[in-house]
């Protein structure tokens, strides 16, 4: 019996070991494969394979390292949070150095300097060289970056409109089609758009510089050691220089970046964009108190979004939930069609289908096309709450309605919708709810609301905790108004019996 | 199933409803066999017969909300042909002549008394609000029950519901008012209540049709009796 009790002791510490030998041989890498290239990106021949130069530099971090590069697909915007709780080693995908990473991350050096260039349409080419020019003008980026920062600088200096977005490839296909005026983007993307896309020209003017770096969890100090010392081997024996030509990305400022690096010279985060007022360099109360009033703004947006279209999809709904009732065969099954495809696919498709799919046809503004796509899909669920309230209606009530003399429409308006109302109000009340959190998909359409500017303040301050409390005390401060509201009207009309 | 004779010839004087040979069948099973009756105007007619005999399906023929199969009914002026769906005009023309309370009053839950009264005075027939207001609250205080005209139907006993449905039925002023099964829910002193309002509506000249189980109360406050035994009128 003691055997063999030690015998599953040494087991399961075998096993242990074991496990941790096998980890300890892997090098966990994050990256975001999503409009990646040249960075990371699905290889076309082998869509289940990544390949891009930040997977040539893991691999080589990894054979560095002795172990094997193994690969985790992690959302753009996520990659710093997913790092920091250890989901992989470290963090590659055109990750930017800001001094908030500095602070909050273990950085590698920098591997590849870029510049943020400014792109308009050809038309416009000769007219802007800065920022400055843009004034009341719509300027596109990415959320959450440097270029980002620089943009709503630029609002306040200069008067641009910042526009963002949660991905590289369609500010250039909004700039084309005339929906934004300008997009600020390292060069390595503008560079990559312009050769698959026509109509929009790169200016010459360098906005920023900026440099790629690797993060890692703020523990993992010696692992970012021994891989800045791998770095500096491939940018002395000339690997690093390979892997960016062949992906074309070397440039004349690369040399000077390793020669500077090589000599132990300090090299800053960002040039051109003042970053001594970083929120991740601030207090909690300081950074607070500097977003509340975007996360204010937001949350104007996400209220006015969430009412208006849960009024046009009250409006719809009631419409397809009285065609439904009282509608011919036909009318019935193309009704019946309409809420099952938008209750049956996804609402973050059908946004994009709205904005970007239908484009061609009908070029909707953003928070249009936002409004409609919540409404028309909320619509959708609405219907069928309210034709099941229609429907719980007594016949008798209906009955005693037409021997009154009322008409049919008559009847609806006056005794069975009134009363279907007020047993629909409750899930009403309940998808009001709902739609108002579902808002926050909106942000795939470059609309600015509430969890998209909290997204933005957690990158910027490197920690969701502050403006995830902030983001749920608005969103709590929105919808128990609403859900008190309904409460009431259900007391109001639930007097107590006799 | 034999149809009745039609017995527009042989009507008698002052007939403000008649049913001439109706049948109606729900699927394979006939309700109606073939009903034939004439009711003067100022008679409260009682229909009796045992659960499933007919009785408030009559009262749905005649009243509109129950297609029928063939036959004839006409109200005051206003004929229903079985086996065709009535044009909306005389269906419109039907509900200024037939008021109905029902088993259940089905009052509308969402509304106080006083608005169950004037909805259709408002709406159906385009009378100001106040006028109507005016009459609803008459109509109660005829019927006892003014104090109840702000209560919801939930909030009422069941002899306030019926009285408060009986107003309502007469807001639209019918010549014919037809219930069914009135005392149902009533203790004997609020059947005798009933029993004395309804006679009250006689001496305005209305026409009543009630469909009852209640013999005593049919023997002591009808006119007459009709007695339906499987789907045919048996005396």
């Amino acid at each position: 019996m003691r055997h063999s009790r030690h015998i599953a002791i040494l087991f399961i510490a075998y096993a242990s070991i074991a496990r941790l030998a096998a980890q300890s041989q892997v090098l966990r890498w994050a990256g975001d494969p999503e409009g990646g290239a040249p960075f990371v990106e699905a290889d076309p021949s082998r869509p289940e394979q990544v390949v891009g130069f930040d997977v040539e530099v893991a691999e080589l971090l990894a054979r560095g390292l002795g172990r094997t590069p193994e690969f985790l697909n992690v959302t753009f915007t996520s990659i710093d949070q997913s790092i920091a709780r250890g989901d992989a080693d470290i963090g590659m995908s055109g990750i930017e150095d800001t001094p908030a990473r500095r602070a909050t991350l273990a950085v590698t050096m920098p591997y590849y300097e870029f510049r943020e260039v400014l792109s308009v349409r050809d038309a416009d080419a000769s007219r802007v060289r800065t920022l400055a020019d843009l004034r009341g003008r719509r300027v596109a980026t990415l959320a959450g970056t440097i270029a980002y920062e620089i943009l709503l600088r630029a609002e306040r200096d200069h008067g641009v409109r910042a526009v963002s977005y949660e991905d590289d490839v369609h500010p250039y296909s909004d700039l084309v089609i005339g929906r934004v005026d300008a997009v600020l983007l390292d060069n390595v993307l503008a560079e990559r758009r312009r050769r698959a896309m026509q109509g929009f020209t790169i200016l010459p003017q360098t906005i920023a510089i900026g440099h790629y770096v690797g993060v890692l969890a703020p523990s993992n100090g010696p692992l970012r050691d021994t891989i800045d010392e791998i770095l500096r081997r491939a940018m002395r024996d000339g690997t690093l220089q390979r892997i960016l030509t062949k992906w074309r990305v070397w440039n004349d400022d690369q040399p000077k970046l390793y020669a500077r690096l090589l000599a132990g010279e300090p090299v800053d985060a960002v040039t051109g964009l003042d970053t001594s007022v970083s929120v991740a360099t601030m207090t909690s109360w300081e950074a607070a108190r500097r977003y509340f009033p975007s996360l204010l703004r937001a949350s104007g947006v996400t209220i006015v979004l969430s009412c208006v279209s849960m009024a046009l999809a009250v409006l719809i709904g009631v419409l397809i939930a009285t065609g439904r009732v009282y509608g011919a065969p036909p009318v019935r099954a193309a009704l019946l069609g309409y809420v099952e495809l938008m209750r049956g696919t996804p609402i973050l498709l059908q946004l994009f289908v709205l904005y970007y799919g239908l484009a061609a046809a009908i070029r909707l503004p953003a928070f249009a096309a936002a409004l409609l796509g919540l409404a028309l899909n909320y619509a959708a669920y609405e219907s069928e709450i309210y034709r099941g309230a229609l429907e719980a209606i007594p016949p008798g009530q209906l009955e005693a309605a037409r021997t009154l003399g009322l008409s049919e429409r008559q009847v609806l308006t006056l005794v069975r919708g009134p009363q279907a109302f007020r047993l629909a109000l409750a899930p009403m009340t309940n998808d009001f709810v709902a739609l108002l959190k579902d808002s926050s998909l909106v942000s795939v359409l470059t609309v600015l609301e509430l969890t998209k500017e909290t997204q933005i303040f957690a990158t910027n301050l490197g920690s969701w905790v502050l403006p995830g409390s902030l983001c749920a005390a608005l969103y709590l401060a929105m919808s128990l108004p609403i859900a008190a509201l309904a409460r009431r009207l259900e007391q109001r009309w639930r007097s107590p019996a006799a | 199933m034999a149809i009745a004779g039609r017995m527009t010839d042989a009507r008698p004087r002052n007939v403000v409803l008649y049913v001439e040979g109706v049948q109606l069948r729900r699927g394979a099973r006939v309700v109606l066999a073939g009903v034939t009756c004439a009711i003067r105007r100022g008679e409260l007619v009682a229909i009796m017969g045992p659960s499933g005999s007919g009785k408030t399906t009559i009262l749905r023929a005649i009243a509109g909300l129950e297609p029928f199969q063939a036959g004839r009914i006409g109200v005051d002026g206003v004929t229903l042909e079985g086996g065709a769906t009535p044009p909306s005009a005389t269906l419109r023309a039907l509900r200024r002549k037939v008021g109905m309370v029902f088993q259940f009053h089905c009052l509308f839950e969402h509304l106080t008394a006083v608005q169950n009264i004037c909805l259709a005075p408002v709406h159906a027939l385009r009378v100001a609000p106040n006028v109507a207001a005016a009459r609803a609250h008459e109509l109660l205080r005829t019927f006892g029950v003014d104090n109840r005209a702000d209560a919801l139907p939930r909030q009422m006993s069941g002899g306030e519901a019926q009285r408060v449905a009986i107003a309502r039925a007469l807001a639209v002023d019918p010549p014919v008012l037809l219930m069914d099964e009135p005392t149902a829910s009533l203790d004997p002193a609020r059947r005798t209540e009933l029993g004395e309002l309804l006679q009250g509506l006689l001496r305005q000249h209305r026409t009543l049709v009630v469909a009852t189980h209640d013999e005593e109360f049919a023997r002591e406050f009808a006119t007459r009796i009709m007695r339906l035994k499987d789907g045919v009128i048996a005396d």
